[in-house]
């Protein structure tokens, strides 16, 4: 990196898109032995797991960047609610179904168009872990596309459902592609993509999906930001204290 | 008694474990159409790479012999050891796996 800020930036990115794939994993997790049906089951806690091993890259590059010695459980475990930087929409709770759904399809859509930027960066480290990721988000996006379309276009209750979830969730879609004016320099380094072209692209695929499933996108929406400077919704700090117990208080714990 | 049967439809999976083998039966999984039945199979039976490529098929296109069958189906070749090949030298070479 040819300077600190330029550096630091470059952490709080990696901390972005690591603390979102940690923070949707942990709240997939919670669907375990809860699904409503037992393939469901398996598929949001296998998707879980996927992303429980993106953020362990992606935490591990970030500790590499920062160049203090903290390791990916270093960063995952033992920072507070006000160093995370994952998106707003992650942290959101459950919900119903639908709403897991339609959060999943926002976050792993974001998560494609990101790590399909991503695949042309001049970081090669980065690039590889985007190309590896790349394939699970497609598949996350699949899963949970397919679901949006027939929870949409189902029954009277589905579709309510649905729409339930997206007049909540919409005011978070911004938060996503949140941009910080430090990050241009990267940009121009080419090695993150910028996230107006992102942002771009991800409505494409959103609209094309919502429109298949009938869903009307809500309109004077009062949009959430926050997360690109670490701020956060009430419910982070519940999840962290969750997250972080066991090893806070046995910071020297093996398992 | 109404019918209680709340569950999709079952289909069952087949999985290749690399292109040219055989499609093994690997279970069934319950989903409401093609589409799903083919991710459900996907989370279900190849989460550790154990397939190349995933057959569904309703369970209920699938034709079974049934166990009355079984006599006039299986028996007859009983005595007809002459049809397996134990009465052939084999090759020096070949083996057996």
């Amino acid at each position: 990196m040819e300077n600190d800020t330029m550096s630091s930036t470059y952490f709080r990115y990696l901390l972005r898109l690591g603390d979102t794939a940690l923070i949707h994993a942990h709240r997939l997790s919670e669907w375990c032995g809860h699904g409503p049906i037992l393939e469901e089951d398996i598929a949001l806690t296998n998707i879980s797991l996927d992303l429980l091993g993106q953020s362990r890259s992606l935490l591990t590059k970030a500790g590499d960047v920062e160049g203090k010695g903290r390791d990916e459980d270093a960063l995952a475990f033992h920072r507070d609610e006000r160093n995370f930087f994952n998106v707003l929409m992650a942290e959101q709770p459950n919900g119903d179904f639908a709403f897991t759904i339609l959060k999943s399809f926002f976050i792993s859509t974001f998560q494609v168009v990101t790590y399909s930027g991503l695949e042309k960066s001049e970081d090669v480290a980065l690039k590889a872990i985007a190309t590896k990721s790349l394939k699970e988000a497609l598949y996350h996006q699949r899963h949970s596309g397919q679901w949006v379309v027939r929870l949409g276009d189902g029954t009277e209750e589905s579709n309510k459902r649905l729409l339930d979830a997206i007049n909540e969730l919409w005011r978070f879609t911004d938060d996503l592609f949140a941009h910080d004016p430090a990050m241009d320099a990267l940009v121009s380094a080419s090695i993150i993509p910028a996230s107006t072209a992102l942002h771009h692209a991800w409505l494409e695929k959103v609209s094309a999906t919502l429109n298949e499933a009938t869903i009307g996108i809500p309109s004077n929406v009062f949009m959430m930001q926050g997360s690109i400077a670490a701020k956060h919704t009430e419910h982070l700090g519940y999840i962290l204290a969750e997250m972080q117990v066991l090893p806070r208080m046995y910071p020297d714990a093996k398992w | 008694m109404a019918n209680q049967n709340t569950q999709w439809d079952l289909w069952e999976v087949f999985t290749q474990k690399r292109s040219g083998a055989p499609f093994e039966h690997a279970g069934s999984v319950h989903a409401p159409d093609a589409e799903m039945a083919l991710q459900n199979a996907r989370d279900v039976y190849s989460r550790r790479m154990e397939a190349s490529c995933i057959w569904v098929v309703p369970s209920h296109h699938i034709v079974s012999s049934t166990p009355e069958d079984m006599g006039p189906f299986f028996d007859p070749a009983n005595d007809k050891i002459y049809r397996n090949p134990n009465f052939y030298k084999t090759p020096e070479g070949i083996k057996f796996e």
